[in-house]
């Protein structure tokens, strides 16, 4: 569904460039969710703007359901694949209603059934109708991410893109959105791809992840092999053991990885 | 040093916190961020671990009397080693703060001086405390070396829009300590560090406890976290503490809400599709429950 060869990314010129993507290339296949799993400045939200189009600037090779993607996409690409996004606050527009952020997209691409489809949408989400003519400061963060996930499936796409679409919120809060993130793959049969700095939760999401440092993949593998330490690299080892936990001893034994 | 601190007995606690509230008078109701708390911090880490709104931030701020308008703080006792913070005039405060109790906040953006060099800013701390201007260099270089800034040179010289958020909060911490202060709280000190940096810097904060003695209050909102680097927590729900437990027992908490967020975070040790959500009961707010 998704195919990603030899992505490379360079913000600035010259002496400033800074080279933050290097030669990515994973493959991700229909109904899968693939996790990117890094620390901040690894590239790997740069690697997902790449693929939804937000980003301009790359070489390599993009290909989403079989087409090769140049850097602007056509309208029709917005339909097969939506992005969710860290923070709902800024995601939002503040001044538009929860009706309006959600009749937009409708009528870019000519949908119609516009009441239909997002009194459908909000129930999805599980939120009641009495929502629909809030804005966004009315609701809570839990509940703005609901409408950004309401807003990106409203198109009925196949492809979600996930940016740290939980780490803004309280761990309660992240429970239920990620309940609600799992029910709608499922019953939309979508292909994800997720992005995020905590292995937990990629883990409960994801089939199989890259690990990212410095721009590059340092390591492919299951979930499965995560999950029981079955890593070859040292970083992503390091990476695991910071995660699970205050260890005096352990903080000794890290290394900088460049 | 520890040993600045006029109170010999090491078994008495840093300070104590009895029936602490803080309150907002607004227009139309009364809102109450911190229901009548009370506690103990020693040399010790200390956690206070809750959800955003439940009154551990406020807390952190009311200690220090740092609570703004139209915020009220009332307490039967708040005490910090000899002296009576409830009592106590502006003057006494202001060599209290950052002198003898610290406080860092998560995020550093909003505690640096956007138009003055790190290093400057650093050794300012030290020059507060009359230091000779070279003096004072070679304790902020050495300082900033202590939080495990790589290179601290560099460092020095750079404006804080220049550092990553990761460098900025050790940059804010290397500055809490240098007063040597018996108490620092911390909120959400690492929040906004990746996780190997995370750890790094509280070890910083582990060694100042078991070398100097200093008390730390470690707010958080991650459980594991707490549970793994501090030695008691409190958990707060709705302005109110529910349950005290001892960090190494914290998977064996008693009060539904502790067990609840405990069960509501995705572990990689459990394989689990669907996760239990947290189902929040009224008596919780009231005290209430059959909580130990």
């Amino acid at each position: 569904m998704i195919e990603v060869n030899g992505l490379d990314v360079r913000f600035g010129r010259g002496a400033k460039a800074v080279h933050a993507v290097r030669g990515v290339s994973f493959t991700v296949g229909s109904r899968e969710t693939f996790g990117i799993v890094g620390e901040s400045g690894s590239g790997k939200s740069t690697v997902l703007r790449a693929i939804s189009g937000l980003l301009r600037e790359w070489t390599g090779v993009i290909a989403i359901d079989g087409k090769r993607q140049r850097a602007s996409r056509a309208k029709a690409f917005y339909k097969l694949a939506q992005m969710v996004f860290q923070d709902p606050f800024g995601s939002l527009h503040p001044r538009h209603t929860v009706d309006r952020l959600l009749s937009e997209p409708i009528a870019i691409h000519g949908l119609g059934n516009a009441d239909r489809r997002i009194a459908r949408a909000l129930d999805e989400v599980g939120l009641g109708p009495e929502f629909r003519f809030r804005y966004p400061h009315q609701l809570s963060g839990g509940q703005r991410q609901r409408i950004a996930i309401a807003r990106s499936l409203i198109l009925e796409p196949k492809i979600l893109l996930l940016d740290e679409p939980t780490s803004a919120l309280d761990v309660s809060i992240q429970a239920e959105i990620l309940n609600l993130l799992m029910r709608v793959r499922a019953e939309h049969g979508l292909t994800c791809v997720l992005v995020s700095h905590n292995l937990a939760v990629v883990a409960h999401l994801c089939d199989r992840l890259a690990v990212m440092n410095a721009g590059r993949i340092v390591e492919e593998m299951t979930v499965d092999r995560l999950r029981t330490g079955m890593s070859a690299e040292p970083y992503t080892r390091q990476l695991l053991r910071a995660s699970q936990g205050y260890d005096r001893r352990a903080v000794e034994t890290f290394e900088t990885f460049a | 040093m520890g040993d600045s601190v006029s109170d010999p007995t090491p078994d008495r606690p840093l300070l104590t916190v009895e029936n602490l509230r803080v309150r907002f008078r607004m227009p139309t109701r009364m809102v109450e961020a911190v229901r009548g708390i009370s506690f103990t911090v020693g040399r010790e880490k200390l956690g206070i671990v809750g959800e955003s709104g439940s009154g551990k931030s406020m807390t952190a701020r009311a200690l220090l009397r740092l609570v703004p308008p139209p915020g009220e703080v009332s307490a039967d006792r708040l005490r910090f080693a000899d002296v009576d913070l409830l009592a106590a005039g502006a003057r006494t405060l202001r060599d209290i703060r950052g002198r003898r109790i610290s406080m860092v906040l998560q995020d550093p953006k909003f505690s640096l001086n956007p138009v003055m060099t790190v290093g400057r800013q650093v050794a300012e701390a030290y020059r507060a405390h009359r230091a000779s201007r070279g003096e004072a260099r070679h304790r902020a270089l050495e300082m900033l070396r202590a939080v495990r800034i790589r290179d601290p040179e560099r460092v020095y010289h750079a404006y804080p829009h220049e550092l990553s958020g990761g460098m900025g909060q050790r940059i804010m911490i290397a500055m809490m300590l240098i007063p040597d202060p018996d108490l620092l709280i911390a909120d959400e000190p690492t929040s906004a560090l990746d996780v190997t940096v995370q750890m790094q810097v509280l070890a910083v904060l582990d060694d100042l406890v078991s070398r100097r003695g200093m008390g730390l209050i470690f707010i958080s909102h991650d459980l594991d976290l707490v549970a793994s680097f501090c030695d008691r927590v409190l958990v707060m729900y709705g302005g109110r503490i529910v349950e005290t437990v001892d960090a190494a027992n914290l998977h064996a908490a008693r009060h539904p809400y502790t067990r609840g967020l405990l069960a509501a975070a995705p572990r990689l040790d459990r394989i689990g599709s669907e996760l239990p959500v947290l189902k929040r009961d009224p008596a919780w707010l009231t005290g209430e429950d059959p909580a130990p």
